[in-house]
Protein backbone atom coordinates (compact mmCIF):
# COMPACT_ATOMS: atom_id res chain seq x y z
CA UNK A 1 0.00 0.00 0.00
CA UNK A 2 1.35 3.90 -0.34
CA UNK A 3 3.30 4.41 2.03
CA UNK A 4 4.43 8.42 3.18
CA UNK A 5 7.36 9.44 1.35
CA UNK A 6 9.32 10.90 4.74
CA UNK A 7 12.75 10.02 5.74
CA UNK A 8 11.34 8.52 8.74
CA UNK A 9 10.28 5.41 7.31
CA UNK A 10 13.08 2.68 6.68
CA UNK A 11 10.73 1.42 3.24
CA UNK A 12 12.21 4.94 2.33
CA UNK A 13 15.37 4.78 3.29
CA UNK A 14 15.98 1.75 1.46
CA UNK A 15 14.35 2.57 -1.74
CA UNK A 16 17.54 4.49 -2.80
CA UNK A 17 20.22 1.97 -4.62
CA UNK A 18 23.01 3.57 -3.26
CA UNK A 19 21.69 3.65 -0.03
CA UNK A 20 21.35 -0.19 -0.67
CA UNK A 21 24.91 -0.53 -1.46
CA UNK A 22 25.54 1.11 1.84
CA UNK A 23 23.59 -1.68 3.68
CA UNK A 24 25.04 -4.55 1.82
CA UNK A 25 28.82 -2.90 2.78
CA UNK A 26 27.99 -2.58 6.06
CA UNK A 27 26.41 -5.94 6.19
CA UNK A 28 29.56 -7.35 5.97
CA UNK A 29 30.76 -5.41 9.16
CA UNK A 30 31.30 -1.55 10.75
CA UNK A 31 33.21 0.83 8.70
CA UNK A 32 34.47 3.83 8.86
CA UNK A 33 33.21 5.99 7.06
CA UNK A 34 36.23 6.97 4.63
CA UNK A 35 35.61 2.62 3.29
CA UNK A 36 32.11 3.33 2.34
CA UNK A 37 33.28 6.73 0.20
CA UNK A 38 35.69 4.49 -1.21
CA UNK A 39 33.71 1.58 -1.92
CA UNK A 40 31.00 3.42 -3.55
CA UNK A 41 32.93 6.05 -5.56
CA UNK A 42 30.79 8.75 -4.44
CA UNK A 43 32.12 11.89 -3.62
CA UNK A 44 32.26 12.31 0.31
CA UNK A 45 29.72 15.36 0.70
CA UNK A 46 27.04 12.73 -0.80
CA UNK A 47 27.82 9.75 0.96
CA UNK A 48 27.18 11.38 4.24
CA UNK A 49 23.64 12.46 2.94
CA UNK A 50 22.60 8.94 2.59
CA UNK A 51 24.46 7.77 5.73
CA UNK A 52 22.33 10.97 7.68
CA UNK A 53 18.85 9.20 5.95
CA UNK A 54 20.27 6.13 6.87
CA UNK A 55 20.64 7.16 10.49
CA UNK A 56 17.86 8.79 10.93
CA UNK A 57 15.26 5.99 10.75
CA UNK A 58 18.37 3.86 12.82
CA UNK A 59 19.47 1.55 9.91
CA UNK A 60 22.99 2.26 11.11
CA UNK A 61 24.74 3.56 13.73
CA UNK A 62 27.85 5.61 14.27
CA UNK A 63 30.01 5.54 16.77
CA UNK A 64 33.32 7.55 16.91
CA UNK A 65 36.65 5.88 17.26
CA UNK A 66 39.32 8.51 17.76
CA UNK A 67 39.35 10.35 14.94
CA UNK A 68 37.56 7.98 12.67
CA UNK A 69 33.61 8.06 12.38
CA UNK A 70 32.58 4.01 12.20
CA UNK A 71 29.25 2.99 10.96
CA UNK A 72 27.75 -0.33 11.25
CA UNK A 73 24.18 -1.82 10.05
CA UNK A 74 21.03 -1.76 12.40
CA UNK A 75 19.58 -4.94 11.66
CA UNK A 76 16.49 -3.96 14.05
CA UNK A 77 15.65 -0.84 12.02
CA UNK A 78 14.79 -2.92 9.33
CA UNK A 79 12.42 -5.56 10.70
CA UNK A 80 9.72 -3.70 9.45
CA UNK A 81 10.28 -4.91 5.71
CA UNK A 82 11.37 -8.10 6.57
CA UNK A 83 8.07 -8.68 8.46
CA UNK A 84 6.55 -7.32 5.49
CA UNK A 85 8.15 -9.52 3.36
CA UNK A 86 7.64 -12.45 5.71
CA UNK A 87 4.43 -13.20 5.00
CA UNK A 88 5.28 -13.56 1.08
CA UNK A 89 7.98 -15.49 1.63
CA UNK A 90 6.20 -18.11 3.42
CA UNK A 91 3.82 -18.59 0.63
CA UNK A 92 6.47 -18.99 -1.60
CA UNK A 93 8.22 -21.50 1.25
CA UNK A 94 5.22 -23.70 1.48
CA UNK A 95 4.38 -24.06 -2.38
CA UNK A 96 7.69 -25.06 -2.58
CA UNK A 97 7.69 -27.79 -0.07
CA UNK A 98 5.07 -29.29 -2.40
CA UNK A 99 7.51 -29.19 -5.38
CA UNK A 100 10.18 -30.92 -3.12
CA UNK A 101 7.22 -33.96 -2.62
CA UNK A 102 6.81 -33.76 -6.51
CA UNK A 103 10.75 -33.78 -7.20
CA UNK A 104 10.82 -36.40 -5.19
CA UNK A 105 8.17 -39.18 -6.88
CA UNK A 106 9.94 -38.01 -10.13
CA UNK A 107 13.14 -38.41 -8.65
CA UNK A 108 11.70 -42.01 -8.28
CA UNK A 109 10.32 -42.46 -11.17
CA UNK A 110 13.33 -41.91 -13.18
CA UNK A 111 14.87 -44.55 -10.79
CA UNK A 112 12.51 -46.88 -11.81
CA UNK A 113 12.29 -46.44 -15.65
CA UNK A 114 16.21 -47.19 -15.15
CA UNK A 115 15.51 -50.24 -13.68
CA UNK A 116 12.81 -51.54 -15.68
CA UNK A 117 14.49 -50.70 -18.68
CA UNK A 118 10.96 -49.67 -20.26
CA UNK B 1 18.14 -45.34 -2.52
CA UNK B 2 16.21 -41.82 -2.41
CA UNK B 3 15.86 -40.85 0.98
CA UNK B 4 12.78 -38.70 2.15
CA UNK B 5 13.63 -34.74 2.00
CA UNK B 6 13.53 -32.77 5.39
CA UNK B 7 12.03 -29.67 3.82
CA UNK B 8 13.03 -27.43 6.54
CA UNK B 9 14.15 -25.37 3.57
CA UNK B 10 12.89 -21.79 3.43
CA UNK B 11 12.58 -19.50 -0.11
CA UNK B 12 14.42 -16.65 0.48
CA UNK B 13 12.50 -13.25 -0.89
CA UNK B 14 14.73 -10.13 -1.63
CA UNK B 15 13.85 -6.99 -2.89
CA UNK B 16 17.03 -5.83 -5.19
CA UNK B 17 14.94 -2.80 -6.61
CA UNK B 18 12.16 -0.82 -6.17
CA UNK B 19 10.03 -2.47 -9.50
CA UNK B 20 11.89 -6.44 -8.31
CA UNK B 21 11.13 -9.60 -6.17
CA UNK B 22 13.66 -11.97 -6.42
CA UNK B 23 12.85 -15.31 -4.91
CA UNK B 24 15.45 -18.41 -4.21
CA UNK B 25 15.32 -21.27 -3.27
CA UNK B 26 17.20 -24.82 -3.67
CA UNK B 27 16.27 -27.89 -4.54
CA UNK B 28 17.71 -31.54 -3.75
CA UNK B 29 17.14 -32.52 -7.68
CA UNK B 30 18.70 -32.13 -10.94
CA UNK B 31 17.39 -29.01 -13.02
CA UNK B 32 15.67 -31.12 -16.10
CA UNK B 33 13.44 -32.66 -12.79
CA UNK B 34 12.75 -28.96 -11.47
CA UNK B 35 11.77 -27.28 -14.93
CA UNK B 36 9.46 -30.41 -15.45
CA UNK B 37 7.15 -29.88 -12.00
CA UNK B 38 7.88 -26.26 -13.40
CA UNK B 39 5.86 -26.38 -16.62
CA UNK B 40 4.05 -29.82 -16.95
CA UNK B 41 0.51 -29.26 -15.91
CA UNK B 42 0.03 -32.06 -14.02
CA UNK B 43 2.64 -31.70 -11.87
CA UNK B 44 2.16 -28.03 -11.57
CA UNK B 45 -1.25 -28.81 -10.08
CA UNK B 46 0.56 -30.58 -7.37
CA UNK B 47 2.20 -28.16 -5.74
CA UNK B 48 1.40 -24.58 -6.88
CA UNK B 49 -1.20 -23.83 -4.91
CA UNK B 50 0.80 -24.30 -1.83
CA UNK B 51 -1.23 -24.94 1.22
CA UNK B 52 -3.73 -21.97 0.25
CA UNK B 53 -6.06 -24.48 -1.91
CA UNK B 54 -6.54 -26.82 -4.40
CA UNK B 55 -5.31 -26.18 -8.33
CA UNK B 56 -8.33 -26.58 -10.38
CA UNK B 57 -7.14 -26.17 -13.74
CA UNK B 58 -3.44 -25.82 -15.03
CA UNK B 59 -3.02 -24.84 -18.95
CA UNK B 60 0.40 -24.85 -20.64
CA UNK B 61 1.44 -24.13 -24.33
CA UNK B 62 4.98 -23.90 -23.54
CA UNK B 63 6.51 -22.51 -26.52
CA UNK B 64 7.48 -18.46 -27.11
CA UNK B 65 4.20 -17.12 -27.39
CA UNK B 66 2.28 -19.56 -25.85
CA UNK B 67 0.18 -18.75 -23.12
CA UNK B 68 -0.34 -20.44 -20.01
CA UNK B 69 -3.20 -20.13 -17.14
CA UNK B 70 -3.60 -21.14 -13.69
CA UNK B 71 -6.63 -21.36 -11.46
CA UNK B 72 -6.89 -22.29 -7.84
CA UNK B 73 -9.90 -22.16 -5.08
CA UNK B 74 -8.85 -21.71 -1.88
CA UNK B 75 -9.38 -23.33 1.24
CA UNK B 76 -12.23 -20.57 1.47
CA UNK B 77 -14.16 -20.96 -1.09
CA UNK B 78 -12.37 -18.25 -3.38
CA UNK B 79 -11.02 -18.60 -7.01
CA UNK B 80 -7.89 -17.21 -7.78
CA UNK B 81 -6.39 -17.12 -11.22
CA UNK B 82 -3.60 -15.77 -12.89
CA UNK B 83 -2.18 -16.03 -16.55
CA UNK B 84 0.31 -15.11 -18.83
CA UNK B 85 2.71 -15.87 -21.77
CA UNK B 86 6.08 -17.29 -22.84
CA UNK B 87 8.48 -14.73 -24.07
CA UNK B 88 11.92 -17.12 -24.07
CA UNK B 89 12.16 -21.18 -23.45
CA UNK B 90 15.69 -22.63 -23.00
CA UNK B 91 14.80 -25.68 -21.49
CA UNK B 92 16.16 -26.77 -18.23
CA UNK B 93 18.14 -23.10 -18.00
CA UNK B 94 15.74 -20.21 -18.53
CA UNK B 95 12.15 -19.11 -18.63
CA UNK B 96 10.56 -16.05 -19.29
CA UNK B 97 6.92 -15.55 -19.16
CA UNK B 98 4.63 -12.57 -18.07
CA UNK B 99 2.02 -12.90 -15.74
CA UNK B 100 -1.46 -11.09 -14.91
CA UNK B 101 -3.32 -12.01 -11.61
CA UNK B 102 -7.15 -12.00 -12.87
CA UNK B 103 -8.72 -10.79 -9.73
CA UNK B 104 -6.48 -7.43 -9.57
CA UNK B 105 -8.68 -4.59 -8.06
CA UNK B 106 -8.21 -2.30 -10.60
CA UNK B 107 -9.43 -1.19 -14.34
CA UNK B 108 -6.73 -3.19 -16.48
CA UNK B 109 -4.89 -6.27 -14.62
CA UNK B 110 -3.25 -6.83 -18.04
CA UNK B 111 -1.54 -3.32 -17.06
CA UNK B 112 -0.24 -4.64 -13.59
CA UNK B 113 1.40 -7.79 -15.97
CA UNK B 114 4.63 -9.01 -14.42
CA UNK B 115 7.60 -10.35 -16.22
CA UNK B 116 8.88 -13.31 -14.58
CA UNK B 117 12.64 -14.79 -15.02
CA UNK B 118 13.70 -18.41 -13.75
CA UNK B 119 16.76 -19.25 -14.30
CA UNK B 120 18.12 -22.84 -13.21
CA UNK B 121 21.13 -23.99 -12.06
CA UNK B 122 22.27 -27.07 -11.27
CA UNK B 123 25.76 -27.90 -9.13
CA UNK B 124 26.05 -31.27 -7.74
CA UNK B 125 22.55 -32.61 -8.58
CA UNK B 126 21.03 -30.06 -6.64
CA UNK B 127 19.43 -26.79 -8.50
CA UNK B 128 19.81 -23.42 -7.54
CA UNK B 129 15.93 -21.50 -8.65
CA UNK B 130 16.37 -17.91 -8.91
CA UNK B 131 13.06 -16.34 -9.98
CA UNK B 132 13.26 -12.73 -10.73
CA UNK B 133 9.72 -10.53 -10.49
CA UNK B 134 9.53 -7.25 -12.21
CA UNK B 135 7.27 -5.07 -11.76
CA UNK B 136 5.63 -2.53 -13.99
CA UNK B 137 5.65 0.01 -11.22
CA UNK B 138 6.45 0.10 -7.05
CA UNK B 139 3.07 -0.05 -6.20
CA UNK B 140 2.42 -3.24 -8.00
CA UNK B 141 5.48 -4.67 -6.48
CA UNK B 142 4.10 -3.61 -2.83
CA UNK B 143 0.55 -5.04 -3.90
CA UNK B 144 1.89 -8.39 -4.77
CA UNK B 145 4.27 -8.84 -1.23
CA UNK B 146 0.71 -7.48 0.88
CA UNK B 147 -0.66 -10.34 -0.57
CA UNK B 148 1.53 -13.01 1.07
CA UNK B 149 -0.15 -11.43 4.23
CA UNK B 150 -3.57 -13.47 2.92
CA UNK B 151 -1.75 -16.52 2.41
CA UNK B 152 -0.12 -16.78 5.68
CA UNK B 153 -3.12 -16.11 7.97
CA UNK B 154 -4.99 -19.05 5.09
CA UNK B 155 -2.66 -21.61 6.26
CA UNK B 156 -4.49 -24.09 7.41
CA UNK B 157 -3.56 -28.05 7.46
CA UNK B 158 -0.72 -29.41 6.66
CA UNK B 159 -1.03 -30.72 2.94
CA UNK B 160 2.31 -31.47 2.76
CA UNK B 161 2.51 -34.20 4.86
CA UNK B 162 -0.32 -35.69 2.67
CA UNK B 163 1.97 -35.62 0.03
CA UNK B 164 4.81 -36.79 1.34
CA UNK B 165 3.13 -39.21 2.72
CA UNK B 166 0.90 -40.64 -0.15
CA UNK B 167 4.47 -40.53 -2.14
CA UNK B 168 5.79 -44.03 0.06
Amino acid sequence: MARAATTTDAFNAVAEPRRREILDLLAGGERPVNDVVRALGLAQPQVSKHLRVLREVGAVDVRDDGRRRLYRLNGHALKPIHDWVKAYEESWSERFEQLDAVLDDLKKEQGDDDGDDE
Amino acid sequence: MTTVTTSSQKAKVTLPADEQILITREFDAPRDLVFKAWTTPELVGRWWAGKRGEVTSAEIDLRVGGRWRYVMVTSDGFEVAFHGEYREIVASERLVSTEVYEGAPVPDPEAGATLNTATFTETDGRTLLEVLVECPSREVRDAIIDSGMEGGMQEGMDLLEQVAQSLR
